[in-house]
């Protein structure tokens, strides 16, 4: 129990640290970066809870996908990040005081009310002990929820079709070949032949 | 309120790393509100707060319920990303930059 109890702490201080950094560091390349250890670590919360197919999802979905996204849009854009941290000091008093009041309220409301709940004397366990996770929560999906499920496809589809739809652009000066154009070009507008005339050539 | 003691890691622990992990995306917000990049990562910081929540309730309550949940949460999340990061490439290709405050194109 008290290997758990460091390893909880670990993970814990890791991910608050990391995300803490996200927001605080100069180089957004950076940030990226602790947005990934963040995730790594939360990643290990989760499997403490015994959520491990959630934990392999998180790496694979945010690490693998979602932070490689962000880390190309920061490196491919030619931005002057310098002049966007202009306003961090002024912002950083009044968003500590937000963030404190709105930390205290949410930990407050957590330790007085979900303290005392059903939850808070239970010890986590998985919701069938026979079963692995992956098979509960499929067993789960695959059944009551196998309409939310298609929904959450159909999300990712519009997704995927506005982000192309977003970031595709024509350029008219690029030379590419047009299938359409090739195949339906005839002789006739292509090719003419023009009696010449000896000595005189061929009038435009 | 039960008494918690330090070495046995109960609900309300996961909830206070949850609640904390929320405040510092919302501060992130506040403190980089020109850097429109940092805030959609700040974005992504509570929503990795919300899917600690509902995983912690779910184990918590032996119930599976709050994992599906939490996968829903995260494909949002992913669509939320990529359709953002793609707003702020054509936002980029059309102004050369992207400094939010002067995202007033639209203001008509």
């Amino acid at each position: 129990m008290t290997l758990m109890a460091i390893a909880f702490y670990l993970m814990a201080a890791v991910t608050l640290v990391a995300g803490l950094l996200v927001v605080t560091a100069r180089n957004p390349v950076h940030s990226v970066l602790y947005l990934i250890l963040a995730f790594f670590s939360a990643a290990g919360l989760f499997v403490l809870l015994g959520a491990e197919f959630l934990a392999m999802l998180l790496i694979v979905v945010y690490v693998g996908a979602v932070a490689v996204l962000f880390l190309f849009v920061v490196m491919m854009l030619d931005v002057d990040f310098i002049k966007l941290r202009q306003g961090f000091a002024n912002y950083l008093a009044p968003g500590a005081v937000v963030a404190g009041i709105l930390a205290f309220e949410l930990i407050f409301v957590g330790w007085a009310v979900a303290g005392r709940g059903a939850a808070a004397g239970n010890a986590p366990q998985a919701a069938r002990p026979d079963a692995t996770n992956i098979q509960t929560i499929g067993l789960e999906l695959y059944t009551t929820y196998a309409y939310v499920f298609e929904a959450a496809g159909f999300v990712l589809l519009v997704a995927m079709i506005g982000a192309i739809v977003l970031t595709l652009r024509h350029r008219t000066y690029v030379k590419r070949q047009d299938i359409y154009k090739q195949v339906t070009r005839r002789r006739k507008d292509a090719v003419a032949v023009v009696p010449a005339k000896t000595g005189e050539g061929i009038q435009e | 309120m039960t008494a918690v003691e330090p070495m046995t890691i109960g609900l309300v622990h996961y909830l206070t790393v949850s609640a904390i992990l929320f405040t510092i995306g919302v501060f992130g917000i506040f403190v980089n509100r020109r850097n429109i990049i940092i805030i959609l990562m700040s974005v992504e910081l509570i929503l990795l707060s919300v899917n600690i929540n509902f995983v912690a309730f779910s184990s918590y309550l032996h119930n599976v319920q709050g994992q599906v949940m939490a996968m829903f949460v995260l494909t949002v999340a992913a669509a939320e990303a990529a359709v953002g990061l793609a707003i702020l490439v054509t936002f980029f290709r059309n102004r050369g930059d992207i400094a939010v405050d002067d995202a007033s194109m639209m203001k008509g």
